[in-house]
């Protein structure tokens, strides 16, 4: 008997996405009643329509949706920048997090918040809105760039290396971060360092709109390389022998992903463990040879908004205190158990 | 299919393929065989656009591979290069679907013209019941006939195969040559570099033997296979016998030198 394909596999895809999408918006609506002035669900959507009072206006608005709206647009970013790497590299380590290209991006911004800082904790104006996005946008294609010399042997890109040497060029741009804070002024290295653990506190409008820009330019282009990547997963010969212009393509989607991670760094900081955790759960739970760019994307943004809302009201749920944790404590507590999982998977595969 | 003078090589390295020109039969089974490093799978390479040549040309009806599109190429030439990855969990159907990736566009689901290609790349390599499992829960040889399907699904008239019977037993190697022979029965023209010099004189149409980047000898295989040939190129003595009108090779022992 002759069994028809079941299409189940893209429509499970589909349902995977539009249920973590949802769930992505229901926790950034509780994300945006919570706080100091407690607000009804009912009326944070009110505001969002359009409607509402001036006050609850303001706290909704101006408040507390750059930092819900930063939290989504850096988790699909990291999230699909993660799946491009991981794909191209064939290696569930490969991510930008692991291999160096948010520490570059780090090394880049933070090298702008200590230069350029005025010496009060702050910088603003041009400095601040397009000095970090771009320092972080070329420290983490210099991080891409050495990486990826790095790693070809004999004309291609070996998987192994890459998560090595990623590794190294991280811990290297991670010493250069260091030594910034040291030479900068203390006020100034102060902001550098809550920025670094990835914090989406005081985000405004302006933090917001490099990865707006990003998220919207990009990840658009790298879906319509999906189905190059679903050829490229079967190795480089077949997929050119499918017509798949590889080198190229590589490139393209090398630099998509390291410019989403980058702009997701300067966004909020190196939010850790996002890109790596996203894309092997969604490629688990699609049941696909690679990770879905869509479903991911979701997962991510989920996953931040749902880390942030735990780290600004967890200790005080748990009665611990009115301290609010940086997002990026959240998520590493959450990714690390599964990097050694990782880990312990590619040991025992080898 | 013609190949024109060409010279391949990696880098900078002498060039493993020098001055070679090949006229492909049309609609027959070419085999390539030759001792290892003589450059079969580098012409193979050369043959597709794997490995861009030093110097002349491979011709496609006519036209220069490396002066046509990428996807036009690989509508009209198949090739399944030698250790493809086999992604953890693919199902057979879906790694067969991967081969009509030259015919589809930027979006949207596979047609129904799709679907008959895979059915049909699928029957051909007898593994219709089997179209639902993970490729890499299947036997070795059904694994490789997984892989000659997806490049079946593609649809070319040309396909080239890079050591298809590599690593699998005596009897998964004859099914993996039955479906490469049925490729021919319905039109196709099909050249394939194999180690198994029996097995290519035995469903080979035309035999071409290699030696130090240029071709040693051509033609039909019983007329190729000599044991004077296998002791020149292989550095082999042995017993040539006919059965079934096809050359057998019988081995005897190394040549000194």
């Amino acid at each position: 008997m002759l069994q028809r394909r079941p299409r189940s596999i893209s429509s499970r895809t589909v349902v995977l996405s539009v249920l973590f999408g949802a769930l992505a918006i229901v926790v950034a609506l509780i994300s945006l009643s919570v706080g100091t002035t407690k607000l009804p669900v009912a009326d944070v959507v009110e505001v969002l329509l359009g409607g509402g009072r001036r006050g609850t206006r303001l706290v909704v608005l101006e408040l507390r949706l750059p930092r819900v709206a930063t939290g989504l647009l850096v988790g699909i970013a990291f999230a699909v920048s993660g799946a491009l790497l991981q794909t191209l590299s064939r290696n569930a380590l490969a991510s930008p997090d692991i291999v160096g290209v948010n520490s570059g991006a780090s090394a880049g911004a933070v090298a702008v918040i200590v230069l350029a800082g005025t010496g009060g904790g702050n910088i603003s104006g041009l400095a601040a809105e397009v000095g970090i996005p771009l320092a972080a946008v070329l420290g983490g294609l210099l991080a891409t760039l050495i990486v990826g010399a790095l790693s070809i042997q004999r004309g291609v890109v070996d998987a192994g290396r890459v998560v090595l040497i990623g590794v190294g060029v991280a811990a290297a741009a991670n010493s250069l971060v260091a030594w910034l804070l040291v030479i900068g002024d203390v006020n100034d290295a102060g902001r550098a360092a809550a920025w670094l653990a990835g914090s989406l506190n005081a985000r405004a409008w302006s933090d917001a709109a490099p990865v707006l820009l990003a998220v919207l330019l990009l990840v658009p282009v790298a879906m319509m390389f999906n189905r190059d990547l679903s050829a490229l997963v079967l190795g480089d010969d077949v997929a050119s022998s499918l017509g798949v212009r590889v080198a190229r393509i590589r490139l393209a989607l090398l630099v998509i992903a390291t410019v989403l991670a980058a702009m997701a760094t300067a966004g909020a900081g190196p939010i850790a463990f996002v890109a790596l955790v996203a894309p092997q759960v969604a490629q688990r739970l699609t049941r696909m040879e690679r990770p879905p760019l869509l479903t991911t994307a979701m997962l991510g943004a989920l996953f931040v908004v749902l880390a942030d809302l735990l780290a600004r009201n967890g200790l005080q749920w748990l009665q611990v205190g009115p301290y609010e944790l940086p997002v990026g404590v959240v998520t590493a507590a959450a990714g690390a158990p599964y990097l050694l999982h990782l880990i312990g998977r590619q040991q025992k595969g080898r | 299919m013609h190949v024109e003078n060409i010279t391949l090589g990696y880098g900078a390295d002498a060039p493993v393929v020098t001055g070679l020109t090949l006229e492909v039969p049309a609609g027959q089974l070419t085999a390539v065989v030759g001792p290892n490093g003589s450059g079969k799978s580098t012409l193979l390479r050369g043959m597709s656009r794997l490995l861009t040549p030093h110097s002349g040309q491979v011709l496609l009806d006519g036209k220069d591979i490396h002066k046509l599109p990428a996807r036009e190429l690989a509508r009209k030439l198949g090739v399944l290069p030698q250790g493809p990855v086999t992604p953890e969990g693919i199902t057979a159907a879906e790694l067969v679907s991967r081969g009509r990736h030259p015919h589809r566009g930027l979006f949207g689901r596979l047609t129904s013209d799709d679907d008959t290609a895979i059915d049909e790349a699928l029957a051909a390599v007898e593994l219709t019941e089997l179209r639902e499992r993970p490729v890499d829960q299947l036997s070795g040889g059904q694994r490789q006939r997984v892989w000659i399907a997806m490049v079946l699904a593609q649809g070319t008239q040309h396909l080239l195969l890079d050591e298809p019977t590599t690593y699998l037993d005596l009897a998964h190697a004859v099914d993996v040559m039955n479906v490469v022979h049925a490729a021919t029965a319905s039109g196709r023209t099909v050249v394939a570099v194999l180690h198994d010099l029996t097995l290519a004189a035995q469903y080979a149409d035309h035999l071409v033997v290699m030696a130090e980047g240029r071709i040693a000898a051509e033609g039909r295989p019983v007329d190729v296979l000599t044991e004077k040939l296998l002791g020149e190129v292989f550095g082999l003595q042995a017993t040539v016998v006919e059965v079934r009108g096809a050359p057998v090779v019988v081995p005897d022992r190394r040549l000194a030198g």
